[in-house]
């Protein structure tokens, strides 16, 4: 996966410093650090991986490898409005296939990416342990539940 | 606790919550307020009733009186009807299908056959109280255990009880502790496993949502029996409401000398800290959870060595599941007899099933082992939804297989789920009907498969990966009758290859579905045809001339011009242009369009 180049300030450095000590600098805390590192930056390129390894004392390949492995993580930024289709038994047998599709065509975009300019990115995932009220989508942190594709435009339309 | 004359929980499960139930909750004790009566009745957040497709779910005791999809709004009149007048507030009430409204709890026929010990809290105690979980006998039977008992008596009550885990294996909980006992070492660990991971079900979510106290006590209590001093949750970042009440949870038992150096002045340290997953199906194995923890990839490793030898950090290391967690203080209050009482020969207690998919009350229940399929989904679940038939529950999730109208008569347990073909996993029970294609279900549980598989083992990274592709070649209708027998054989070498349980049961959805639907694979690879009309390649829309009055509506939709007719003369579509998209079917108002 290629990432975009960035250049970290001194403050954002300081910033993933001060979380790898919260933590103790212990190699264990890995996904925790990676946790709260992705809770304040949003995502995870090489860039602040390399200050993570510098500090835990592990290989950047490892935390790349623990990176990719967690569906969870991400190093490519998400959209301002985050649109997640819950693909779960419960949301598919209702149908949140078509919604996704719908969501698809309505912003041009496959899952796992980002529109160009940042506001909406797409993903599905599995379970929000709503079922229910299935089909579930969540942008950002509201949840909508029983969609039907001819909901979608509205749901966009929020965030116009 | 009682001082307050009236209390009023309100469910804040996700599903409610998501609908509002927390400014339910502001607009109830503003009303509250303005009539003075915030000291007298006490507005809680309670844990999930387990009626999630009815929510928010409103609860007001003393009496019992249920109000289902209550909004923000209602608030007034509850308070100023039923609290200050004692009126019921009649639209609020739950209706039955016949029509009849139940306003008691005990009355809803959701209730009947239900018998909770898992969720004996949930939806009764305000989750973020650890007084009112005292109240409720929370933590009296990690005292009993402190003050009367040697480890080993635990065990054996554990052992006695026939309690098997939860999470889906069904290992026997209390030699699993008998194991970790006998393992001595300097350092031990109890790991609760909250990694709830299977799509549909959710029942783990609820317990730690309201009832989060129980599952710290047993922990404890098995910290004691186990002789180790340090307890990890390990829970999916993707549950933050869970993660704050446990936080909370443990924070207040701390207080309270319940977690901590000498718990009780008994002398017996005990601590609970809290490691989060980042969404990995396969964290749910044991093994590979231990990795997770450690910081790695949750990568498995083949067993032996069991956890309870070498598990986190090397040390041994006893895993339960949240579910068997919260089976433990019951056992220890009422005894292993009163826990064995129920249930079949090989499965004693109960289980939570999430219900879900094609039925009529979608939510939470806890049934005796050995309640039948058919008790489940026609008398608890309320039966099909818009009255269909009917086809197929999934059980065990992408694990599991699937029952058929023939196992509806079957006593659910370990063993009889397993012998039909399925399993119990972690108990989400997701419901089919008519219209779900069988094949296409077995494609859905591979795709995840395949994205889930860690990778270690080529069986399940590649062998996973060709059966989805096969099954993807069925549902374009380029299958054939060879391809069925080479699904099958894979399947078996797959499950019996793989090194860990994800891809042993991985081909299960296939096997199960080619057992008891293979005159639908059929279908698919020498007619072409998809019987329930959901693979999009193999249908063709259709007018059925006699029923077409010339609208001209489907033309007029059809975003490719796929259809023709003149004016109040039957239409026609050309199937090499349609895309089916279904425009003109939801269009038209005559039933004339079909699929076939």
């Amino acid at each position: 996966m290629s990432s975009i180049k960035i250049e970290l300030r001194q403050e954002d450095v300081n910033k993933i410093k001060e979380i790898c000590a919260s933590f103790n600098n212990d190699p264990q805390e890995l996904i925790n650090v990676l946790h709260k590192c992705q809770e304040h930056f949003g995502y995870l390129p090489a860039e602040i991986q390399e200050v993570v390894s510098q500090e835990l004392v592990i290989p950047v390949a490892k935390i790349y490898g623990v990176i990719t492995f967690y569906s969870f993580f991400t190093m490519t930024p998400k959209g301002k409005h985050p649109i997640s289709i819950c693909m779960g038994t419960a949301c598919y047998v209702r149908g949140a296939e078509k919604v996704l599709d719908e969501f698809k065509k309505e912003l041009g975009l496959q899952v796992g990416q980002t529109t160009k300019d940042g506001k909406f990115s797409l993903s599905s995932l599995r379970c929000v342990g709503a079922c229910g009220l299935a089909p579930v989508v969540m942008v950002g942190d509201k949840t909508y539940g029983r969609v039907a594709p001819d909901d979608v435009r509205n749901i966009l339309k929020e965030y116009e | 606790m009682a001082r307050e004359k009236m209390q009023i929980l309100i469910c804040g499960g996700t599903s409610c919550s998501d609908k509002q139930s927390e400014a339910l909750a502001d607009n109830l004790k503003l009303e509250l307020e303005a009539n003075a009566l915030e000291n007298d009745i006490k507005v809680v957040r309670s844990g999930c009733f387990g009626l999630c497709n009815l929510g928010p779910v409103v609860k007001i005791v003393p009496g019992d009186v249920m109000y289902v999809k209550v909004t923000p709004d209602d608030a007034r009149e509850i308070v100023s009807e039923h609290i200050m007048k004692g009126n019921k507030v009649e639209r609020l009430l739950y209706k039955d299908p016949s029509g009849k409204t139940k306003s008691a709890e005990k009355e809803l026929s959701v209730y009947k056959k239900q018998l909770r010990i898992v969720l004996r809290n949930c939806g009764i105690i305000d989750p973020e109280n650890i007084e009112e979980a005292i109240a409720h006998d929370a933590y009296e039977a990690l005292g009993k255990v402190l003050t009367e008992m040697k480890p080993l008596e635990v065990i054996k009550i554990i052992k006695d009880s026939g309690l098997r885990g939860r999470g889906g294996g069904g290992f026997p909980t209390g030699l699993k502790w008998e194991i970790a006992y006998k393992n001595k070492s300097d350092e031990k660990f109890v790991v609760c496993n909250a990694d709830e991971g299977d799509p549909g079900a959710f029942m783990d979510r609820s317990v730690l949502e309201g009832d989060p106290h129980a599952i710290l006590e047993a922990m404890a209590i098995c910290g004691y029996s186990i002789e180790a001093h340090k307890g990890l949750i390990y829970i999916r970042a993707e549950y933050p409401l869970a993660v704050a009440r446990l936080k909370t949870a443990i924070s207040q038992a701390r207080e309270y000398g319940l977690l901590g150096k000498d718990i009780m002045g008994t002398g017996f340290d005990f601590d609970i800290d809290i490691r989060y997953g980042a969404g990995a199906f396969v964290c749910g194995e044991e093994t590979a959870l231990i990795h997770s923890m450690e910081g790695m990839r949750g990568e498995p490793t083949v067993k032996p060595p069991f956890p309870a030898e070498s598990g986190f950090m090397g040390k041994p290391t006893n895993v339960n599941n949240v579910e068997t967690f919260a089976c433990i203080s019951p056992i220890i209050l009422k005894g292993a007899s009163w826990f064995s009482a129920t249930g079949t020969e090989k499965s004693k207690g109960t289980k939570v099933f999430a219900l879900a998919g094609k039925i009529n009350n979608v939510g939470l229940i806890e049934v005796p082992m050995g309640t039948t399929l058919r008790e489940v989904i026609f008398e608890i679940g309320g039966g099909i939804r818009k009255g269909k038939k009917f086809k197929a529950a999934q059980t065990g999730g992408p694990s599991g297989g699937c029952l058929t109208e023939k196992h509806l008569d079957t006593p659910i347990d370990f063993d009889n789920l397993t012998a039909a073909g399925s399993m119990m996993g972690s108990g989400g029970l997701i419901v089919m009907d008519e219209d779900d294609c069988m094949v296409s279900v077995a494609k859905f549980f591979l795709e995840f498969t395949v994205e889930e598989s860690c990778g270690k083992c080529s069986p399940c990274r590649i062998g996973n990966k060709r059966l989805h592709e096969l099954l993807e070649h069925i549902t374009k209708g380029k299958g054939t009758l060879a391809d069925l027998d080479r699904l099958k054989n894979m399947s078996y070498v797959i499950k019996d290859t793989s090194l860990c349980g994800l891809g042993q049961s991985s081909p299960n959805p296939v096997l199960s579905t080619l057992e008891n639907f293979r005159d639908e694979y059929e279908a698919h690879v020498t007619v072409k045809k998809c019987p329930a009309g959901k693979c999009k390649d193999l249908m063709e829309y259709f007018i059925i001339a006699a029923n077409c009055v010339g609208c001209t509506a489907c033309a007029r939709v059809c975003p490719v011009g796929a259809i023709t007719g003149e004016r109040k003369e039957p239409h026609f579509i050309n199937p090499s242009i349609c895309i089916k998209c279904g425009a003109c079917m939801e269009k038209c108002k005559f039933d004339a369009i079909i699929i076939q």
